[in-house]
């Protein structure tokens, strides 16, 4: 490839002190929320949308512990991840919006977000689909020796799909340096995961495939990043892993679902596990930063991401050409448009 | 000119790219110290080694989603389905993820893998391992798919395959394996995308790909001593899908027949056969005919499965009415 810069990733993700660390899911926070008010106004493309609010922590600590080299994919609530690798939000706003302006150019969106310079491999919209690319990934980063981990993240909702099972073992047969984190927000859609399956610790199936593995609480960001960088650096010594991080999924599975599955005690509960409040409320404790301070970063992340959603819904819609582009290399012939078969079959005298 | 068998044609193919191309890795079930379920991969690990001929559990949907991962990264994967009857397992990675990824993520990037497979009757192997579905790649954006008639073909195909920026699905005939034909593999091949007529013929045109292009064949000499001259195209790829070459021939002749083994309704004669009464229309002197497999599963007894699927003697009969 293709060579991941990641420079800027690194940047935004590395920040392994607990201030950054607060930072980081702060943006992530409130890009999500700009995603839902996006949605509400309408006024944009993009029916598909997963929030990670209350998963921050996932997305933060792992990435802060890879390198500018290592690759990912991602699951469909996988915006998070890519905002903390360091994408840039005004791009990741306009193709969630399916604009040109966008990383995809307004034809992937939410679910197939990517980016090649900061190693994104991309975002999946099947459950499970993107976890072998990894492995691939792997026997990439082995034959070309550039000491790159490829890190799969992944619903606890894609632990039900044989892929899982058949990457892992092959990760652990060859020892390849990949990593699997399974983000377990408790829920695939509106089934729990102890309605999904008899054995929810689920790092203890990775084990069977002689991987190592561990389950990290999500609600401490700082103890998911020391676990993650154990993980990462044990795949990349060539000691494949799998990380569980448990959280709780604040929302609904998408933009309309109420959650009428699980009831209200529970939510509470789960919502009172937040890791932004628990970073922050660390971070006053340990005398680090002070209230106000906070309060000047969370306006001024406010405002950032403010503008993403301004700049969506003033961005250009694609061309509608562009259609008919990417479906092969460049320089392949593209596809002829329907109209002008149509034409072509009618021209006739 | 030598004489040489389809299934080396293909390992020769193989052993070239690799050692023409060190980011070419063969990876999948029994591709190593077995051999290939039919014997093409014989061999190759020990000249390549067991990183470069990978022989995997088996796992049809991580194969090929390995395969894919490889490709984004920097490898060329030629990833191996022992049967086209197995594409159910792997569909996801093959239609939702490797044909879909350059369009997706907005042409950053390609999947420049070559999922090998072999499909088609001939082996008393039963409804599971004698499918012809190569309407399920032809049917998906973004995948291209060669389907290699001869011994020349089955080398230079793949080799062509194997420099193409997009996945492409090489779909080999299992009753092919064992063919022996002169070839003389240093001759410039045509061009990749390109049909070949094999024969010319002003009656009739006989558009096929695949083993059928020997039944075609064999026709077109039967019809011959009756009378009738056929033209028989051999499409070599489904995609890209050289129309150019049919509708010349076409025009010329007034008669088309297409001849595929797949399942008739749906399959890849249905879309020849649209295409040709669509854009041929005005030269037609008869109805497009599809001369295709039965809409049946296959079974094992061998008059049940040479029963479903086109013979030499159905496509002579059909030329003939359709000129009578």
């Amino acid at each position: 490839m293709n060579k991941p810069m990641g420079a800027e990733g690194r940047a935004a993700g590395s920040n392994s002190d607990l201030l950054g660390l607060y930072r980081t899911m702060r943006r992530v926070r409130t890009f999500e929320e700009r995603v839902g008010e996006l949605f509400v106004r309408g006024q944009t493309a993009g029916s598909m949308l997963h929030l990670s609010i209350g998963e921050e922590s996932a997305a933060v600590g792992v990435t802060a512990a890879m390198l500018p080299q290592d690759t990912f994919t991602t699951h469909h609530r996988g915006h998070g991840i890519f905002l903390a690798r360091g994408a840039d939000p005004m791009r990741m706003m306009a193709e969630i919006g399916g604009k040109e302006a966008g990383y995809c150019r307004g034809k992937g969106g939410s679910m197939h977000i990517a980016d090649m310079g900061l190693g994104h491999l991309g975002a999946n919209a099947i459950v499970g689909g993107g976890i072998p690319a990894v492995v691939g990934a792997g026997l990439s980063a082995r034959h070309r020796k550039n000491h790159a981990v490829s890190v799969a993240f992944f619903g606890d909702g894609a632990t039900g799909q044989g892929i899982l099972y058949e990457s892992m073992n092959m990760a652990a047969l060859w020892g390849l340096p990949v990593l699997f984190v399974c983000i377990n927000n408790q829920y695939g859609m509106g089934t729990r995961i102890d309605q999904a399956t008899a054995n929810t610790a689920l790092h203890e199936r990775a084990i069977a495939f002689g991987l190592e593995a561990e389950t990290v609480d999500g609600l401490d960001v700082e103890a998911v990043a020391e676990a993650a960088r154990r993980r990462v650096d044990g795949a990349r010594a060539g000691r494949p892993g799998f990380l569980a991080i448990d959280c709780y999924r604040f929302y609904g599975h998408a933009r309309k679902d109420k959650s009428p599955y699980r009831d209200a005690a529970e939510e509470e509960a789960g919502r009172a596990r937040d890791p932004v409040a628990f970073a922050r409320a660390r971070l006053l404790e340990r005398g680090l930063v002070t209230a106000a301070a906070l309060d000047a970063l969370d306006a001024e992340i406010g405002a950032e991401m403010d503008a993403t959603i301004d700049f969506t819904i003033a961005a250009d819609e694609p061309p509608l050409a562009s259609m008919f582009r990417d479906v092969f290399a460049p320089g392949e012939p593209e596809p002829e448009p329907v109209r002008a078969r149509i034409d072509r079959v009618l021209a006739r005298d | 000119m030598a004489e040489m068998m389809y299934r080396d044609a293909l390992r020769k193919a193989l052993a070239d790219a690799m050692a023409a191309d060190p980011d070419i890795v063969v990876i999948g079930e029994e591709v190593g110290r077995y051999g290939g379920a039919y014997g093409v991969t014989k061999d190759l690990i020990r000249e390549f080694g067991a990183e470069r001929v990978i022989d995997t559990p088996i796992s049809e949907p991580a194969i090929v989603g390995t395969a894919v991962g490889a490709a984004m990264t920097g490898l060329r994967p030629v990833a191996e389905l022992m049967y086209v009857d197995f594409l159910g397992m792997a569909m996801d990675q093959l239609a939702n993820q490797a044909a879909k990824i350059r369009y997706m993520f907005g042409g950053q990037i390609g999947v420049p893998m070559v999922l090998r497979t072999q499909g088609g009757t001939g082996r008393s192997a039963g409804a599971q391992h004698s499918q012809s579905l190569e309407a399920f790649v032809m049917h998906t954006p973004g995948l291209r798919l060669a389907m290699p008639a001869t011994v020349a073909d089955a080398y230079h195909l793949l080799r062509q395959a194997l420099t193409r920026p997009d996945p492409v699905v090489f779909i080999e005939h299992k009753a092919l394996y064992a063919l022996k034909e002169d070839v003389d593999l240093g001759a410039e091949p045509p061009p990749w995308g390109k049909a070949s007529v094999l024969r010319e013929g002003g009656d009739i045109v006989l558009v096929t790909y695949s083993r059928q292009v020997h039944y075609a064949m064999e026709a077109a000499a039967a019809l011959a001593a009756r009378g009738i001259e056929a033209t028989v195209i051999d499409l070599r790829t489904l995609n890209p899908l050289d129309f150019d070459t049919v509708r010349a021939h076409v025009e010329r002749a007034g008669r088309a027949m297409v001849v595929s083994e797949g399942a008739m309704t749906s399959g890849v004669a249905a879309e020849l056969a649209a295409r040709i009464s669509e854009e041929c229309f005005d030269f037609l002197e008869d109805p497009v005919v599809r001369v295709a497999g039965e809409d049946v599963p296959i079974s094992v007894s061998t008059v049940l499965e040479r029963g479903s699927v086109p013979s030499a003697g159905l496509i002579a009969e059909t030329a003939e009415r359709m000129l009578r």
